[in-house]
């Protein structure tokens, strides 16, 4: 046996709920130290997924392993091995910050001392200290979220779940969240991680997966799935005046599928093959057009690109009017 | 596949104690957070405290003087009647506490922590006896105030007492399974307004049966809260007991025999859900 097993496995997970088939045999599997990011729009089955190798819900069929623990035979093993931080901040209202993480370290069978210790400790860490002995009732969303990632890190287990952790929160507060997510593989710790945010994926996750519809439609690293979707995108803004149908006409010429006309931003889009030339070429041909070009951009793919091509909607949180949503390879 | 080692350590120690040692250390780490909330809430401060307070006062000067008791003074007859239903009300407050907590969300928190799965019903119910112990200190010294003269010696406190706080554990467990079932703390208030105070009225705690009317008295002779008020009056103001006492234990035995396995089947079942 290789003495590196992955830190969580899934094979063929299924669930469901009612008449709706929650999870259709989801698979993954994370190697110690690494971020896995899963990443899909609302109700995909992220939240059913964590949920399952968590110990908190148990599949209508497939397996599960966490820390090298299996997930239905020896839940409470597994439940030595975790932290978890949901949706929704799991904290107590009515006690005081410092309570409610030493309450967790105690229920985690931590001695006194240690459990006092480690709170502390995170109290610090996460910028807590002043508002500690207050009732948790008069934190800010900010606070609450920081304290309920800071009780799934009481532990100090090796393998993290966080359920869009950063959900609701303020760019400041994310950038400090995703500060802390870095330091726990730094330590060697694992983590899954779910979100809606694509740049947080892009961010943090050493490998994707992209779950619908309770099936895992794609994974790999955010540049491989990238280069899955396409290789580059050709965004050329032009004047207000111009005869849009005809500059479609001429970027679809330079690749495949039908370019994404958004009239309010004067930008005309679509997925090329880049290759040296396809620029200067694209002015010429404009040029004999007469249309007046603001800007010609060659770019990478996003992972908006990569989500919305893979999953058809429009990605939750992104402005309607963003762009490609015809993106097409 | 074959388990492999995990690449990394697991911080939990392993578990070094029984599962006795591990239900009821985190029963009481459970409890201790339902403690703190009582100075934190003024409703459960209230509802413990002024509100026994307010009704030992409105009872004894402003409907007391219309109702009879005969050969004892109607603070004596009212004060065992004060207690139970205080106690029977009171007894909800943990299992509001459990609604919320599985509404909130902090009960999967619990349940992804390796502690044992006892304390979650356990905890709130030993929290409800704290606050039941601290209503009954403050309704006796108001008792006392306004002219209460128990007879009662100390193996007849003890034994009131113990039966107060077997009563209330019998009302959480009630509350327990509602609370698992509706998992919302409003909710389970209301049921507590609508079914615990009409049998509190409904009994011998605040007027002597035999002022109701003649149909409902007998169902009324033999509810648990008539039959916990009788004993418990009996023990401290020394008046005849009879089968109450036994009708009272038997009640409580029977209400817990079956919520307390129904209440963990439930918790169980949050699982599957």
């Amino acid at each position: 046996m290789p003495n590196v097993a992955p830190a969580i496995v899934a094979r063929g997970l299924a669930k469901r709920f009612g008449s709706t088939q929650a999870l259709d045999g989801v698979s993954l599997s994370v190697e110690p130290g690494t971020i896995l990011g899963m990443l899909g729009p609302n109700g995909a089955g992220k939240t059913t997924t964590v949920r399952i190798l968590t110990t908190l819900l148990r599949p209508d069929a497939g397996e599960a392993f966490v820390a090298g623990v299996d997930v239905l035979r020896d839940p409470d093993a597994v439940r030595r091995s975790i932290g978890l931080a949901g949706q929704y901040a799991a904290v107590d209202e009515l006690i005081s910050g410092r309570e409610n993480l030493t309450m967790v370290g105690r229920l985690f069978h931590l001695p006194r001392q240690e459990a006092r210790r480690r709170a502390d400790e995170l109290l610090e860490r996460f910028d807590l200290v002043d508002a500690a002995d207050r009732p948790v009732k008069t934190y800010s969303g900010g606070m609450r979220r920081r304290l309920d990632l800071a009780a799934s890190l009481i532990p100090n287990a090796p393998v993290l779940f966080l359920d869009e952790p950063t959900t609701g929160l303020d760019p400041r507060s994310r950038l400090e969240l995703w500060g802390i997510i870095r330091e726990q593989t730094d330590k060697g710790g694992t983590v899954l991680l779910t979100t809606q945010y694509l740049d947080e994926a892009d961010q943090l996750a050493d490998n994707i997966i992209v779950i619908d519809r309770g099936k895992v439609i794609a994974s790999g690293s955010a540049d491989e799935l990238k280069d899955q979707v396409s290789n580059s995108r050709l965004d050329v803004t032009v004047a207000a005046s111009s005869d849009f149908g005809a500059v479609a006409r001429v970027v679809e010429s330079y690749g495949n599928g039908t370019a994404h006309v958004d009239l309010a931003r004067r930008l005309v889009s679509l997925a090329v093959v880049a290759r040296p030339g396809l620029i200067q070429s694209l002015v010429r041909d404009l040029d004999a057009l007469n249309i007046d070009v603001d800007n010609i951009h060659l770019r990478r793919p996003t992972l908006d690109d990569v989500f919305l091509t893979l999953t058809g909607e429009m990605a939750a949180g992104d402005d309607a009017d963003n762009t490609s949503s015809e993106a097409a390879a | 596949m074959s388990v492999t080692a995990p690449a990394i350590a697991a911080t939990s120690p392993a578990p070094s104690h029984s599962r006795l040692y591990w239900a009821i250390a985190d029963t009481l780490v459970v409890a201790r957070r339902h403690i703190l909330h009582i100075p934190q809430t003024p409703e459960q401060l209230f509802s413990a405290t002024l509100q026994p307070i307010m009704f030992i006062l409105l009872f004894v000067y402003c409907l007391g003087g219309a109702i009879n008791v005969p050969g004892i003074s109607y603070v004596d007859f009212l004060m065992a009647g004060i207690f139970v239903q205080t106690i029977v009300m009171e007894g909800m407050t943990g299992a509001m506490g459990l609604a919320t907590d599985l509404k909130r969300g902090i009960v999967d928190r619990f349940r992804t922590l390796p502690m044992s799965p006892v304390a979650v019903l356990a905890g709130p119910i030993l929290a409800d006896i704290v606050r039941n112990l601290i209503a009954i200190v403050v309704m006796v010294a108001m008792g006392l105030l306004v002219g209460f003269r128990p007879t009662a010696g100390p193996v007849e406190w003890l034994g009131a007492v113990g039966l107060l706080l077997l009563a209330g554990v019998t009302v959480s467990w009630i509350g327990t399974v509602v609370a698992l079932i509706i998992r919302d703390p409003e909710a389970v208030q209301m049921m507590a307004f609508v079914v615990l105070l009409p049998l509190s009225f409904a009994s011998s705690a605040f007027v002597p049966i035999e002022s109701m009317p003649s149909w409902l008295q007998p169902v009324v002779r033999h509810q648990p809260v008539t039959v916990i008020v009788t004993t418990v009056r009996g023990l401290l103001i020394d008046q005849p007991i009879g089968s109450a006492g036994w009708q009272a234990l038997a009640w409580s035995a029977a209400i817990i025999a079956v919520c307390l396995p129904v209440s963990v089947m439930l918790y169980r079942r949050v699982q599957a859900v």
